[in-house]
């Protein structure tokens, strides 16, 4: 029976040594999760409906607002709604479809770095953010030119370059917060709900809580991240409400996104 | 080339995969054999650092799995046909990994080829994929690096006879050429016609390995003779063991050579000498887990 063995050996022609490929750069790594989240039919239709509700919502201002109300504010307002919620389920699904949908089981052989892979996700995740708004605004500016001839009035700018800063930060905030469930929670659902929960009950419960306990609304600029991301969409922040949002992000945001993080690096895939 | 040394997972009290040593050599075929739930997927997990090792180690060509700068250009991997997105279309994501390896995209339309996935397949979403189809995929996805050695779970799942066959002869050609070839599977037959080499696993542990030569042989020969009882007499003094197979056959536990020279030397006429049945590897396999698989206590 050793004779067959030696047989099957001679058989089987050495191959050649290869030489080791080149390491996967990081921007490679940012390509392929950019391509990842619109190639899915969920990820289409998440960038259609962000595109949609856009329009509606600048449509909406036109047909349905005073001729007063027809200003720049009020079409970014009513743009910016729908991005709240659109922009953290993109940022969830990129993240919790790996293990939903189970294809980490071949991105994280591919790249045997979960660390590398989650950081490539949060990179174009906070980029399609900055882009969506800014497609956002250059809707509502031509919404805003478009309503204000229908309408006959004056067009008026009122937002400042300020204030489409602190827009952006507090969108890419929210993204975040979708982003860091998605981690946290790995799984699709779950994470939607988590960021109903964080988003529209926990700011309520917080409302409430300070209504009856003094102590609760003393420290709550502090420690409700709801409160403190309201603080941006005014547009001016003072340096003791720079604090606060970096304290209650701090609790609510980074903290769990680490935690988050070890579970992922230690987690099984299967 | 795949070594595993002293690998142990468990969880919470269970040993899902208990102090595992092998190797899986170049040119060959290596088929890992269990029953269900033996940790054969656990393993291979490991071996690709899904899984996080309780101790021992995994190395793939030399290096660990994390190591490896661009894996999927040195080791191809299908541990689960269904763990692809459904939303995506099939040429997407062959797209995604030729991406990911940095191959040009004409790769994808030679994969596509390779595995027999029509142009109009590829275009529809995973969701509607068969199990078969989504094997092709995964076999696609794990070759278009052109690895050197190929991990893959259960393949021959959800394939039909002639995917089978077409997977058999695909394996064995990579193998040809050099490559390394570790597949699981529970089905004795399927492993019995491809593998070279074999680890059988139990419960977590490592029942049995070896060439199949080896361990076919070990379920010994097959000898039909009109005149039985000399050829049993004759083999019991030359030491070797031998038992009644139905009315005019033995079943001793030497090579047939070995057979064939007692039977001249006691000028006993043969009518049938062969290894022991197809079957050989199944009760060996049976046998070897009749102690650790579910079905042993009813068996």
């Amino acid at each position: 029976m050793t004779a067959t063995t030696v047989e099957d050996l001679d058989r089987a022609p050495a191959r050649a040594a290869r030489t080791a490929p080149a390491p996967i750069p990081f921007s490679r790594l940012m390509t392929v999760e950019l391509v990842k989240m619109f190639n899915t039919r969920a990820g289409f239709w998440l960038i259609m409906s962000m595109a949609g509700t856009a329009l509606i919502a600048t449509a909406s201002v036109i047909l349905f607002a005073p001729d007063s109300a027809m200003t720049y504010d009020n079409f970014g307002a009513a743009i910016g709604v729908p991005m709240t919620l659109l922009l953290p389920v993109m940022a969830i699904l990129s993240v919790t479809s790996e293990w939903s949908q189970r294809s980490g089981l071949t991105t994280f052989t591919l790249v045997p770095h979960r660390g590398r892979v989650i950081r490539a996700k949060m990179v174009v995740a906070i980029a399609i953010g900055a882009v969506s708004i800014g497609v956002a605004l250059a809707i509502g500016a031509l919404g805003n030119i478009v309503g204000s001839a229908i309408a006959g009035v004056d067009t008026v700018w009122d937002i400042s370059a300020n204030q489409i800063t602190m827009l952006v930060l507090a969108n890419v905030l929210n993204l975040l917060i979708g982003f860091m469930l998605g981690v946290l929670i790995r799984n699709s659902p779950g994470a939607i709900v988590g960021f109903v929960v964080y988003s529209f009950v926990l700011p309520t419960l917080s409302m409430v809580l300070g209504n009856f306990q003094q102590w609760w609304e003393d420290l709550r600029p502090w420690l409700d991240f709801n409160w403190a991301q309201g603080e941006l969409y005014d547009g001016q922040l003072t340096s003791t409400q720079w604090a606060q949002l970096g304290t209650a992000g701090l609790i609510w945001l980074v903290v769990p996104l680490a935690v988050g993080l070890v579970m992922v690096m230690r987690s099984e895939v299967k | 080339m795949i070594d595993v040394t002293a690998l142990t997972r468990t969880y919470g009290g269970l040993r899902a995969v208990d102090d595992v040593t092998f190797s899986a050599q170049p040119g060959r075929v290596t088929g890992f054999l269990g029953p269900n739930g033996a940790g054969k997927s656990t393993t291979m997990r490991v071996m690709v650092g899904l899984t996080p090792a309780t101790s021992g180690s995994a190395t793939v060509l030399g290096r660990k799995y994390a190591d490896l700068p661009n894996p999927g250009r040195e080791v191809g991997v299908l541990l689960d046909a269904s763990a692809q997105h459904a939303g995506r279309t099939g040429r997407e994501t062959l797209r995604v990994a030729a991406r990911t390896m940095g191959l040009p995209m004409s790769r994808v339309d030679e994969l596509l080829d390779l595995v027999s996935l029509t142009g109009t397949e590829a275009e529809r979403r995973v969701k509607n994929y068969s199990l078969g189809m989504r094997q092709r995929l995964g076999i696609a996805t794990a070759l278009i690096g052109d690895p050197e050695v190929l991990i893959l779970d259960e393949p021959a799942n959800g394939l039909d006879p002639a995917g089978i066959r077409w997977m058999r002869d695909l394996l064995r050609g990579f193998a040809n050429k050099g490559g390394t070839v570790l597949l699981s599977s529970h089905l004795l037959h399927e492993i019995e016609v491809i593998a070279d080499d074999l680890v059988v696993i139990g419960q977590g542990r490592i029942v049995a390995q070896g060439t199949k030569a080896e361990l076919l042989a070990s379920a010994g020969t097959l000898v039909r003779s009109t005149a039985i009882e000399e050829l049993a007499q004759a083999l019991e003094q030359r030491g070797v063991t031998a038992v009644a197979s139905g009315r005019d056959a033995l079943r001793a536990e030497a090579e047939a050579d070995l057979v064939g020279q007692v039977a001249l030397a006691a000028g006993v006429p043969l009518t049938e000498l062969r290894a022991a049945d197809g079957a050989g590897l199944e009760e060996m396999f049976l046998e070897l887990t009749a102690d650790t698989s579910r079905e042993g206590a009813a068996a």
